[in-house]
């Protein structure tokens, strides 16, 4: 079951060969079994989950069940959850258990969804590996001693070993199709806009997008189909229709224009992906894709323009927590300005010190035209870019990632290397475009991603493509060793 | 050395809209601690502001009323610090793109003279909560029902030359806000407050001194109070050779003395930058035209027209114009008087104001509304009761004894208006003062005032003046 597409287990819940409790059940079972080596999962929410798929239960019976009424599906612990725990992977929100759901927590439970629990991350979605988070690192199912990206880790983790047919996740960087990529899974980052971010724990909001994780490209359609939409408590959503993403699958390829970046097959790219990501656009050619080279000057820009916007952002996002009125309190304050030093100091970890202080410093006078001002310059000419590029081609493609999954602890030291690893993902963040992460093989037994960029609200053009490409290929149906 | 003072104010008016800048909860005064403080307004993680279109037309409105620029395309900023009643850890404001630039607002000087003050800008901003010191034994309460409230700063050109000019142009613009429907005006619940920043230069001199920022006056009295403290200890402070330090500043009415805030309060740099949770505020020339339709008479509208259509002096005008409530009061009790424009004024800046005075009452909270006082001054206009009589009537009234015809009624204040009345009463009083009769018919003409008190004192007041005067002229022609 746990192998299942969510087309063929809604079919199975439709035949009553199985129910959403039974199911429940089972995903549960293999979480308490495996979950122990990957510690993909913060919060487990059981009971609560037996309880929703009892309700989607009743509702099948009813005959008022939809497509996705009672499939299993988990949360990263960055959403809030009405009565549970929201800790965005730090110290700071261990104790923070928000009063109201996010607007994508609403979507997919009025979907009929059921929520098996809220997923590890790095703290503060700040991270490209899932090691920074308060509840310890998570671990690739390729490969226990290698790390499954970040900072969306845990869903993607959790996908990977079958725990749970699809997650939610977000990407601010590139924090849901690099540990896509990384641990052998299809994710899809939208449009700016396209996904409510109400409810959603900022980092930087002017780039934080959610988005789906899933084993296929169908999978993922069907996930994002449920949380995509305008909402009128987040100003930066769009009122625009959303698109039938599921019934734009199979659509042909005949005649889709691809552009190969040549800035994304250059140096820092390890061959052996770059030979992966070869191989796969020779695929797409066969399935009538016409292939030529393209330029996107400032991409070498993108890293350096991310990490001042980003950190500035996330400075201002994170200084609400004070620990006046929820969150880590430090014990026992000897005034106001030592519950904010020790509350703070307490509450953020390593990584997320370092940005609040780049991001102090960028804006403060005397910098801010130096680097927030410039910065928000360069982003308008790499957004540029993109533009030209998309009066020529359809898509893009190139590489997610510049390697396979890296060893724990192989680059906590060096964050530059670090942030090295979201070279070709952050510039589509600036953008504000959309992208998905496709598995195209493996190097040395560990998933190497594929990244198909589209113009903006392109999400069902990026899902086509991704399925066209999953009917000719096998690389998403292999399973890690051990979760089979 | 002769000074010249410059001062420039800061006017925060909060907005009369039912709920917050960016949430929906309730903006109503005096609720519980904390009972009004949705999610958003807490700062709770992963929420989101969304603007108020009802604040935004507000400012529109200020806007056009003074003359200003309304930008088309403004901006939402960060201003980022810490403080237990700042729960995002920043206000959310406008900075460099402000929705209102330019504008005027003309005041009148003591001289008679009319004035011209410059508005630099005005923008929006949500107003933070309130820090409670008192009744937590050494800790701090936090109300966050404030936060969110919406306000608009209203900042003027440095061209205030006196802190009575100062006071001048803050009541102008009270009053405009009131008559806008933007802002209630309450001071005492801090609707309407003020930042005056204070400089003094010699005269003559075309740069500014350096100036000190006076932070939260929320009376006019105390601005008037705290800008001349801050005038001589400045003065004092140059001309024994010392320097202003550019500074933010307390006023402590109790000493009435400024005192500079501790150092670290203001020490901030804000880190502005532009919200990226809000998109840039677009605003179609088809919303401000709309806007535009809504405005009501201004005050300077206004008070040209009591003078051209009723015929008041400037000065009455411009008293019974001053706040919206005052004019239409007026004009109310015009409309039930039927009549009588100057009458109606005299009363109304007269008894009635005095009686407002006396007792502290708004104009709004008269216990003799517009439509009594019209009721009296209609009883004097057709002759049941004279004007001096009519005093007796309005006390009566004010102390709750009814209508002006009950009252006349109960008391028998009504005019005696028959002539054979008067003249018994005319007959009564020659035959008791014969020795006047025969002055008067001498030549002493001054006794008719005499008389006329007399008769007066015998009708009770009630003697129809007119008539009183004629008879007794005929009566007493010498023979």
């Amino acid at each position: 079951m746990h192998n299942r597409s969510i087309a063929e287990i809604a079919a199975a819940l439709d035949r009553r060969e199985v129910s959403s409790e039974e199911l429940t059940r089972h995903f549960l079972g293999r979480i308490a079994r495996l979950d122990g080596q990957l510690n993909s999962f913060v919060t487990v929410t059981g009971e609560q989950a037996l309880s929703q798929a009892r309700e989607a239960d009743r509702r099948r019976a009813a005959g008022a069940a939809g497509p996705l009424t009672g499939i299993p599906m988990a949360h990263k612990d960055i959403f809030c959850t009405l009565g549970v725990r929201t800790s965005c992977g730090s110290r700071m929100l261990d104790p923070f258990v928000a009063p109201y759901d996010a607007t994508v927590v609403e979507r997919v439970a009025a979907a009929g969804m059921v929520t098996l629990g809220k997923t590890n991350m790095d703290e503060f979605a700040m991270g490209s590996s899932s090691e920074t988070s308060f509840y310890g690192p998570v671990r690739n199912p390729w490969d226990p001693g290698r790390v499954p990206g970040g900072s969306s880790g845990g869903s993607a983790a959790a996908v990977a070993a079958r725990l749970v047919p699809v997650a939610t996740g977000t990407d601010t960087g590139g924090s849901i199709r690099q540990p896509a990529a990384l641990t052998g899974l299809t994710g899809l980052k939208p449009t700016y806009g396209r996904v409510s971010r109400y409810g959603m724990v900022a980092f930087a909001s002017s780039l934080d997008q959610g988005g789906p994780f899933a084993r296929s490209a169908e999978d993922a359609a069907w996930l994002l189909s449920a949380m995509a939409g305008f909402d009128p408590r987040d100003s930066t959503s769009l009122d625009r229709p959303v698109d039938d993403y599921v019934g734009a699958l199979e659509a042909p390829l005949d005649g889709l224009r691809v552009g190969l970046p040549k800035e994304y097959f250059g140096e820092g790219l390890d061959p052996r992906v770059s030979a992966v990501v070869e191989a796969a656009v020779r695929e797409l050619e066969g399935l009538g894709a016409r292939v030529r080279e393209v330029s996107l000057p400032n991409s070498s820009l993108a890293v350096p323009v991310y990490y001042v916007v980003a950190p500035a952002e996330c400075s201002s996002n994170l200084s609400r927590y004070d620990g006046v009125r929820y969150g880590h309190r430090c014990a026992e304050p000897k005034g106001l300005e030592d519950l904010y030093k020790r509350s703070r100091s307490e509450g953020f970890g390593a990584e997320v010190k370092r940005r609040i202080m780049i991001g102090t410093y960028a804006l403060s006078a005397g910098y801010y035209d130096a680097y927030y001002l410039k910065a928000q310059q360069v982003r308008r000419l790499i957004a540029d870019d993109f533009r030209r590029a998309f009066a020529e081609v359809d898509v893009l493609v190139g590489p997610t990632s510049p390697s396979t999954a890296f060893r724990l602890g192989e680059k906590t030291s060096d964050p530059v290397q670090m942030y090295l690893s979201d070279i070709y993902t952050i510039a589509v963040n600036l953008a504000g475009l959309p992208a998905i992460a496709l598995p195209a093989g493996f190097v040395d037994g560990l998933p190497v991603g594929l990244q198909v960029i589209g113009d903006y609200f392109s999400e069902a053009r990026l899902l086509n493509v991704g399925h066209r490409y999953q009917q000719l290929t096998d690389w998403h149906q292999r399973v890690p060793p051990g979760f089979e | 050395m002769d000074w010249e003072t410059v001062i420039g104010l800061e006017i925060h008016a909060q907005l009369a809209t039912r709920s917050k800048i960016f949430s929906g909860a309730s903006t109503a005064f005096g609720a519980e601690p904390n009972t009004q403080a949705c999610a958003v307004d807490l700062g709770l993680p992963g929420v989101l502001p969304v603007l108020n279109e009802g604040a935004v037309r507000m400012a529109v409105k200020f806007g056009l009323a003074v003359g200003a620029e309304v930008a088309r395309r403004s901006v939402f900023a960060r201003k980022n610090y810490f403080y237990p009643d700042l729960p995002k850890g920043y206000q959310i404001s406008q900075y460099e793109l402000p929705v209102v630039a330019g504008g005027h607002l003309d005041i009148e000087l003591e001289d008679g003279s009319t004035k011209r003050v410059g508005i630099t800008r005005a923008h929006l901003e949500e107003d933070a909560g309130k820090s409670l010191h008192e009744d937590f034994h050494g800790l701090t309460g936090i109300d966050l029902n404030r936060a969110g409230t919406p306000l608009l700063e209203i900042v003027s050109e440095p061209d205030l030359r006196s802190p009575r000019e100062a006071v001048a142009y803050m009541k102008r613009l009270h009053a405009l806000v009131r008559y806008l429907e933007i802002c209630d005006g309450n001071m005492q619940e801090g609707s309407f407050r003020c930042d005056a920043n204070v400089s003094v230069r010699p005269r003559g001199q075309s740069t500014y001194g350096t100036r000190a920022e006076i932070k939260n006056l929320n009376s006019f009295r105390f601005v008037e109070r705290a800008i001349q403290y801050e005038v001589e200890r400045q003065i004092t402070l140059l001309e024994s050779g010392g320097t202003v330090q550019q500074e933010t500043r307390l006023y402590d009415p109790d000493r009435g003395e400024t005192r500079p805030m501790r150092s670290k309060e203001e020490a901030n740099d804000y880190r502005y930058f532009p919200d990226p949770d809000l998109l840039p505020l677009v605003l179609e020339e088809s919303f401000v035209e709309e806007v535009k339709a809504t405005l009501p008479e201004l005050p300077d509208a206004r008070k040209a027209r009591f003078t051209r259509d009723y015929g008041l002096s400037p000065y009455d005008a411009g008293v019974l114009t001053a706040t919206r409530e005052m004019a239409d009061f007026y004009e109310s009790t015009l409309r039930a008087a039927g009549g009588e424009p100057k009458i109606a004024a005299n009363w109304v800046m007269g008894e009635l104001s005095g009686a407002l005075n006396k007792g502290s009452l708004e104009v709004t909270a008269s216990p003799v509304g517009p439509e009594a006082l019209g009721g009296l001054l209609r009883r004097i206009a057709d002759g049941t009761i004279s004007g001096k009589i009519a005093k007796e009537v309005f006390e009566a009234m004010w102390a709750g004894e009814g209508d002006a015809e009950a009252i006349i009624e109960r008391r028998g204040l009504r005019q005696v208006t028959d002539t054979g009345a008067i003249e018994r009463l005319v007959d009564q009083v020659m035959a008791a003062n014969p020795e006047q009769v025969a002055g008067y018919r001498a030549g002493k003409d001054k006794l008719l005032g005499f008389f006329v008190g007399q008769v007066m004192k015998v009708s009770g007041g009630k003697a129809n003046p007119g008539q009183l005067n004629e008879i007794l002229k005929r009566k007493l022609a010498p023979r």
